[in-house]
């Protein structure tokens, strides 16, 4: 196994398949200015995805390049958190996914622009920049909407609840990550921990949320083992390349 | 035969297609234009990473050479350093302002969480009396403000650092 590649492909299907869910929202906006946040929020994503599947495509060098890997992988070959594949429900839950997603995402970023991987590095000091304007926005909005009407309490502390039990996948480490951490390309993830929760906390208390006290959590998506919205996902994603192969626009 | 400074003029009249009052040297993405033996050479960045521009901008550069008589040209993309509005020149910031987009400010929003936006002044009446309507624009680098005194909508030019 490519060590390297695999690394590549986890952080860069975090960002094409939240990216793609976050283009679903694309003419659905509650309103028009937040229908212009998502998608923007969708094109940053995609962007990331482009440069880091383009660079997987290099590292990996068989022949497969950033839209091959995009479009051509099955389900099992896709090393997104299971979090970022959740489907988007409501506004709050979608803003609760984002927020959960941002708050990782950033000291992630700012770790990796010092990766000893020069075009990792170079891919995370550009990200970053975009990363804290997603963060600001999300984080806005649950403290919106929980501290906002009684139905949008209920609905962001639902969003929580059902969300929380993929959070512990942020900080999935096997011997990927410990290989890439060896070689000074990964940033050490309970560092990344300690700084999660404290943006975390701090914002749930702001919204005056509760922090679900069920522990129980869900893994799977590092190792290619999805829920069942990732094969929908993929079903619109590929379906152009799956029914008219090597098509261009 | 040109020489790198006469490219850079060239380069001059490529304007940005998403906002064509700024040509792409203004704007910062040209990041170097070099000649080796008789090809040139030019590195572009791009602003954000998803941003829809950059193919048209490197197609814009090659038919814009090559109507100068320059057929051997490369243009390459790069990451690092991170593009940032401190590239946008002073001319450029000119531009926009007369074009109603207010230019950068020079602060990003010191912290990430919790910061009340930054002041902007209406690129129409110059009032500071201002509202940030959405920090998400038309374009990926824009966001969307309103000026309470002469209630123009518009555009800001956002800081990225």
């Amino acid at each position: 196994m490519n060590t390297l590649f695999e690394y590549i492909l986890r952080i860069a299907d975090d960002s094409l398949i939240l990216g793609h869910r976050m283009s679903e929202w694309c003419g659905h906006g509650p309103i028009l200015e937040e229908d212009i946040a998502m998608t923007n929020i969708a094109l940053d994503l995609v962007g990331q995805a482009t440069s880091l599947l383009e660079y997987a495509g290099k590292v990996e060098n068989a022949g497969r390049d950033g839209d091959a890997l995009a479009f051509l992988r099955y389900d099992r070959e896709y090393k997104n958190l299971l979090l970022v594949e959740q489907p988007n429900v409501d506004f709050g839950m979608t803003m609760m996914r984002q927020f959960l997603f941002d708050a990782f995402r950033k000291p992630f970023f700012e770790k990796l622009q010092f990766s000893q991987d020069k075009q990792l590095a170079a891919i995370a000091e550009k990200s970053l920049k975009e990363t804290k304007y997603h963060l600001k926005h999300s984080s806005e909005w649950v403290i919106r909407l929980g501290d906002g009407t009684e139905e949008s309490k209920i609905r962001i502390q639902d969003s929580l609840d059902t969300l929380w039990r993929y959070t512990a996948e942020l900080f999935f480490e096997d011997q990927v990550d410990e290989e890439m951490v060896k070689m000074g390309i990964a940033p050490n993830c309970a560092e990344i921990k300690v700084e999660w929760e404290k943006t975390v906390f701090a914002v749930l208390e702001e919204a005056t949320l509760e922090i679900p006290t069920n522990n129980w959590k869900q893994i799977g998506g590092r190792n290619g083992m999805h829920s069942e919205h990732m094969g929908h996902i993929l079903a619109e994603l590929q379906y152009m390349q799956r029914a008219y192969p090597n098509m261009e626009w | 035969m040109v020489n790198e400074t006469e490219i850079w003029d060239f380069l001059e009249e490529v304007s940005d297609p998403e906002i064509p009052v700024l040509s792409i040297v203004d704007l910062g993405v040209v990041r170097a234009v070099k000649i080796e033996d008789g090809h040139c050479f030019i590195t572009i960045t791009p602003t954000y990473s998803g941003c829809p521009a950059m193919k048209m901008i490197e197609e814009q550069i090659h038919e814009k050479l090559s109507e100068k008589g320059c057929d051997k040209v490369t243009v390459d993309l790069v990451l690092s350093p991170a593009w940032t509005t401190d590239w946008l020149s002073q001319s450029g910031r000119d531009k926009l302002r007369e074009y109603g987009i207010a230019p950068p400010e020079n602060e990003v929003d010191k912290s990430v969480l919790f910061a009340e936006p930054t002041v902007v002044p209406c690129p129409r009446c110059s009032s500071r009396n201002t509202k940030m309507v959405s920090q998400f624009g038309s374009t990926a680098c824009k966001a969307h403000y309103t000026c309470v005194d002469c209630l123009e909508p518009f555009d800001y030019f956002k800081c990225l650092k």
